[in-house]
C-alpha cells in the first residue's frame, strides 16, 4: 500500500476506487457485529460465499461483511444493495435460496422478510422498515456501507475528506471555532461543550498534549460506542486526528474495555491501515502535521469510564478517580494537557467539518445539538440502536421506533442514562430527550442507554438491581460512595425482602442526598439517581412494600404468594408434576392447591399451567 | 497573593494553597480524617467538604484539595455541610464502632444516633498508612487491594512484604486502630464520654498518670 502523498492523491484514490466498483452490481451486505455474531452471522457469511461459489456467480455479486446495522432484534440482517432488499434473522441454510432466488431470478424470498408487528404487513425494502424510517442516522448510517476491516470502504463513503479540509483549508483555531459554533456537546453524558474544551486544551501551557477517546462503555444495556467502534472505526480515528490538529496534540489513545474483543480487533486493523496509508504517523497527507494513536485496553472496571480514572488506568495505575479541581485539559495524562472525548463525540467531528457548523446546529434543540444514539433494550418490541435528533420525545422513541411493549403489556417506566440514570414514568413520556430536560426530570443523558420496563417490573427491585451493580463497581476510594451505596443497597434489600420499616424511606432519601452532594466523582454523584427517581415517581410502590408488605408488581419473592384459581383450574396435574418442592396437592380433574409454606415462589408452575389458572397475589 | 472570603471573613492566602490550609492558618476548624499536613491530600473521607461560591454557582468541594482562587466565597459550616458530615460519620461509626477518633468526632459534631446495621471493622480506608509508607518512609510496602466493598489495605498478593522494615509508621498514623474507644458498651451506641472535660479519675484516684487522652472510660468502668 502506498502512502497518500497529499490531498489530491487521496481524492484520486477515491475516484479510482469508485470507478472500479460497478454500479448496479448487487452487493450482499451481512451485519456481523457482536449482535450479529451471537446469532451465527459468521456461519451465514460462510454459507453465502459457498453458495456464490456453488452457483458460479463470483463476478456477479459483491459481498460485504459489516458491523451492526442497529436493528439488533432481527440480527443477523442481510441487505442486498442497490435495491435495499431487507432480509432478517437469516440462517446459514437460507444462503442458497438468497443466491438462486434473489440474485439469479430477481425474486424476493418471502419467508425472510420483516413483518411489521403493528400492521402485520411484510416489508421488502430497507427504506420502508418503520424502525429505520423514523430515525436520522448520521453516525450509524454508514455502518451498513462499510466493512470495518477495509479502509477503502470508508474512502468510498467520503472518508477522510473532512481531514483534508481541516488540514489544508483551516487553521487549528478555526477547527475548534467550527466545533464550538456547531454546539456539539460531549456525548459521554455530562454534555460539556466540545469546542470550548478543545480551545481550553489548545490554550493550556505545555508542549506535549494528548487526545483520548473514551470507549470504556460499561453501562448494562448500552452498546452504541461498541457498535460504532466495531462498525466504523475510521470515523472515530478521523475525528481524533482533526481534534489533535485543533489542539496541537501529536499522540492519541483509544481506551477500550477488554470485554469488547471485536471492537479492539477492528480498531487495531483500522489503526494499522490508516498508518499504512499515511493517515497516521509523520507528515499526514503531506501537511507537516504528525499524529499517531495507541490502543489502550482496560481491564473492565466501570469506574474507568470516568475521565480521571481512565487516565490513571492508561498510566498503569489503579483505576481510581481524582478530584478535578484542576481540569484534565490542563493536567491530565502524565500531567500534560489532555483532551478526552467519548466515541460518539469524536465520530461527530468529521460530519461537522464536512457539512459546516450551521448545518449541524440546525439539528436538535436550542441547547442540545445534533443526534443522540440510544440503545433501546428491555421490554420493547424492537431492540436496537436508535439515532434521532436531540429533543425527540420519549414516546416517539419507544412507540414509533421501538414498536411499543411486547405482548400488549402496559408501559411502566424507562430508565435513561444507564445504572446511575433515573426511571421516567408514563406521565413523562412526552419529555423531549436532551441534556437539560433529562436532568430536570431527575435522570441524565449518560451514555444513552434506555431500558424499557413493563407493568410486571417492581420499581423497588429495579433500584435494588442498579444499586447492586454500583456497589460492585464503586472504586471504594471515598466514603460517601463506598459506604453510602452499600447502606442504600442494604435498606433496599430489606424492603424487597419484607423487612422494610416506615422510617427507612426517609433514611434512604437523606442518605441519597448526602451521597449525591459529597461523593468525589461522577459515579458517586449520580449513583443515588435510581433511588431518588423511583422514590419520586413510584413512592406508592415503596409504601406498599413497607406498610402492607406487598409487592404490587408481583416480583419480590418474600412479598408474594402463588395461588390457583379454583374456577379456572382443570386439574390436569401439570403444575403438580413440575413443582420442585412438592408444594402442590390435588386430585386429577379437581382444582389443585398450593401450600404457601412449602412454596419457594419459583414460578415454574405458572409457566407450566396450560390454562393460566395460577396467579400471583 | 489571593484574596478570598471564608465564613464571611476576608482573608489573604498564597497562590497554590488549598482552602483547608488557609482555614487552618486563620484558626477556622474544618474536620478531617484522611488529611495530614505532611502527606499528599487524598480527598477520600469527604469530611472537609465546604461550600464554594465562585460568583456563578455554589459547589461542594473537598477543601483539602481545592486550590484557592481570587474572589471565591467559602462557607465551612452550613446546615447542608453539617448534615452531610453527620451522615458520613454515621456511616463510618457503623463500620468501625470502636474507633476513638470517630467517636470523638461524632461527639464534637453532635451525632445523636446510628441508624445502620453495625459492622465491626477496624480500618476506615482513609489511606493515611499507604501514603505514610510511600511518601515518608519511602517504602511502599502496602497499598490498596480490591475495589469497592472488597477494598482493603494489604501488601502485594497479601504475602509478607520483603520491603517492609516493620517501622510501625503505618500504625503510628492510623486514626482508627491506634486509639480504641472503651466507652461503648453496646453496638450502635455513641460514647460521648470524652465530652466530660474535667477528668473525674483525678478526683477519685488522686494523681493518676493517664496515658491516654481523658476518655472517661475508667469512670464508666467504676460505675459498673
Amino acid at each position: 500500500m502506498k502512502k497518500i502523498r497529499n490531498r489530491d492523491h487521496l481524492e484520486e484514490i477515491r475516484r479510482k476506487l469508485l470507478e472500479k466498483r460497478e454500479s448496479g452490481k448487487p452487493c450482499i451486505t451481512i451485519s456481523s457485529g457482536t449482535c450479529g455474531r451471537v446469532s451465527d452471522s459468521q456461519k451465514v457469511v460462510e454459507a453465502i460465499y459457498a453458495a456464490i461459489k456453488k452457483h458460479g456467480v463470483e463476478d456477479k455479486v459483491y459481498v460485504r461483511v459489516t458491523g451492526c446495522h442497529g436493528f439488533c432484534q432481527v440480527a443477523p440482517i442481510l441487505v442486498i444493495y442497490p435495491d435495499g432488499i431487507f432480509y432478517q434473522q437469516v440462517k446459514a441454510k437460507d444462503a442458497d435460496d438468497i443466491i438462486t432466488e434473489t440474485i439469479l431470478a430477481n425474486r424476493v424470498v418471502d419467508r425472510l422478510l420483516y413483518v411489521d408487528p403493528t400492521t402485520g404487513e411484510k416489508i421488502a425494502y430497507e427504506k420502508d422498515v418503520p424502525f429505520f424510517v423514523k430515525q436520522k442516522r448520521l453516525l450509524l448510517g454508514n455502518n451498513r456501507f462499510v466493512d470495518p476491516t477495509k479502509i477503502e470502504d470508508y474512502f468510498a463513503v467520503g472518508g477522510y475528506k473532512a481531514l483534508g479540509k481541516a488540514l489544508f483549508e483551516m487553521k487549528p483555531e478555526e477547527v475548534s471555532e467550527q466545533i464550538k459554533r456547531s454546539g456539539l456537546r460531549g456525548r459521554g453524558g455530562a454534555g460539556f461543550p466540545t469546542g470550548a474544551k478543545w480551545e481550553n486544551c489548545r490554550r493550556a501551557k505545555g508542549d506535549i498534549k494528548y487526545v483520548v477517546c473514551n470507549a470504556d462503555e460499561g453501562d448494562p444495556g448500552a452498546y452504541m460506542d461498541r457498535s460504532l467502534l466495531e462498525g466504523n472505526p475510521h470515523s472515530i480515528i478521523e475525528g481524533m486526528i482533526i481534534g489533535a490538529y485543533a489542539i496541537g496534540a501529536h499522540q492519541g489513545y483509544v481506551y477500550v474495555r477488554y470485554e469488547y474483543p471485536l471492537a479492539i480487533e477492528n480498531s487495531r486493523i483500522a489503526l494499522n491501515q490508516a498508518r499504512e496509508y499515511g493517515l497516521l504517523g509523520k507528515n499526514i497527507l503531506g501537511s507537516g502535521f504528525d499524529f499517531d494513536i495507541k490502543l489502550a485496553i482496560g481491564a473492565g472496571a466501570f469506574v474507568c469510564g470516568e475521565s480521571t480514572a481512565l487516565i490513571a488506568s492508561i498510566e498503569g495505575k489503579m483505576g481510581e478517580p481524582r478530584a478535578k479541581y484542576i481540569h484534565t485539559v490542563e493536567r491530565g495524562l502524565w500531567n500534560r494537557p489532555t483532551n478526552l472525548n467519548n466515541v460518539k463525540t469524536w465520530a461527530n467531528v468529521p460530519l461537522i467539518i464536512n457539512n459546516g457548523a450551521d448545518w449541524y446546529s440546525k439539528i436538535g434543540t436550542a441547547k442540545s445539538k445534533g443526534t443522540g444514539i440510544f440503545s433501546l433494550v428491555g421490554k420493547i418490541n424492537n431492540t436496537g440502536l436508535v439515532e434521532v435528533p436531540m429533543g425527540t420525545p420519549l414516546r416517539q422513541i419507544i412507540y414509533d421506533i421501538g414498536g411499543g411493549i411486547p405482548e400488549g403489556k402496559k408501559f411502566k417506566a424507562v430508565e435513561t442514562g444507564g445504572p446511575s440514570g433515573g426511571c421516567m414514568p408514563e406521565k413523562l413520556l412526552d419529555l423531549p430527550v436532551d441534556f437539560e430536560r433529562l436532568t430536570e426530570a431527575g435522570s441524565m443523558m449518560g451514555s444513552g442507554g434506555m431500558i424499557v420496563m413493563d407493568e410486571n417490573t417492581c420499581m423497588v427491585d429495579v433500584a435494588r438491581y442498579f444499586l447492586n451493580f454500583l456497589a460492585d463497581e464503586s472504586c471504594g476510594k471515598c466514603v460517601p460512595c463506598r459506604e453510602g451505596i452499600k447502606r442504600m443497597l442494604e435498606i433496599l434489600v430489606d424492603i424487597t425482602e419484607g423487612r422494610g420499616k416506615e422510617e427507612d424511606l426517609e433514611l434512604l432519601e437523606e442518605l441519597a442526598e448526602m451521597v449525591k452532594d459529597f461523593s468525589l466523582c461522577g459515579l458517586g454523584k449520580t449513583a443515588p439517581n435510581p433511588v431518588l427517581s423511583t422514590l419520586r415517581y413510584f413512592r406508592d410502590e415503596y409504601e406498599a412494600h413497607v406498610r402492607d408488605k406487598k409487592c404490587p408488581a408481583g416480583v419480590c419473592k418474600n412479598l408474594i404468594e402463588y395461588c390457583i384459581l379454583e374456577n379456572v383450574c382443570t386439574g390436569c396435574g401439570a403444575c403438580l408434576k413440575v413443582c420442585p418442592q412438592q408444594a402442590i396437592q390435588g386430585e386429577l380433574k379437581k382444582p389443585h392447591i398450593i401450600s404457601s409454606e412449602n412454596c419457594v415462589r419459583c414460578g415454574i408452575c405458572r409457566d407450566a399451567c396450560p390454562v393460566e389458572a395460577i396467579i400471583v397475589s | 497573593m489571593v484574596t478570598l472570603t471564608i465564613d464571611g471573613v476576608k482573608v489573604q492566602a498564597e497562590k497554590g494553597s488549598t482552602i483547608l490550609e488557609v482555614a487552618k492558618f486563620y484558626g477556622i476548624e474544618i474536620p478531617t480524617l484522611c488529611y495530614h499536613d505532611e502527606l499528599t491530600p487524598y480527598g477520600s473521607c469527604r469530611l472537609c467538604t465546604v461550600e464554594v461560591d465562585d460568583g456563578r454557582k455554589t459547589r461542594l468541594v473537598a477543601s483539602c484539595l481545592y486550590p484557592v482562587k481570587e474572589g471565591i466565597m467559602v462557607k465551612t459550616h452550613t446546615e447542608r455541610l453539617i448534615k452531610g458530615r453527620k451522615m458520613i460519620l454515621e456511616l463510618l461509626i457503623a463500620r468501625c464502632p470502636n474507633s476513638k477518633t470517630l467517636q470523638d468526632l461524632a461527639s464534637e459534631i453532635g451525632l445523636e444516633q446510628v441508624r445502620f446495621k453495625m459492622k465491626n471493622e477496624d480500618c476506615i480506608l482513609c489511606g493515611l498508612c499507604v501514603r505514610m509508607c510511600n511518601e515518608q518512609m519511602g517504602s511502599g510496602a502496602i497499598g490498596f487491594v480490591g475495589r469497592g466493598q472488597k477494598r482493603e489495605v494489604a501488601t502485594p498478593f497479601r504475602m509478607a512484604s520483603e520491603i517492609c522494615r516493620n517501622c510501625g509508621a503505618c500504625m503510628y498514623i492510623c486514626p482508627a486502630v491506634n486509639l480504641q474507644c472503651r466507652g461503648v458498651k453496646s453496638p450502635g451506641e455513641l460514647c460521648n464520654s470524652c465530652l466530660i472535660i474535667t477528668p473525674q479519675c483525678l478526683e477519685k484516684y488522686g494523681q493518676v498518670m493517664c496515658t491516654q487522652d481523658s476518655c472517661g472510660a475508667c469512670v464508666e468502668k467504676e460505675k459498673k
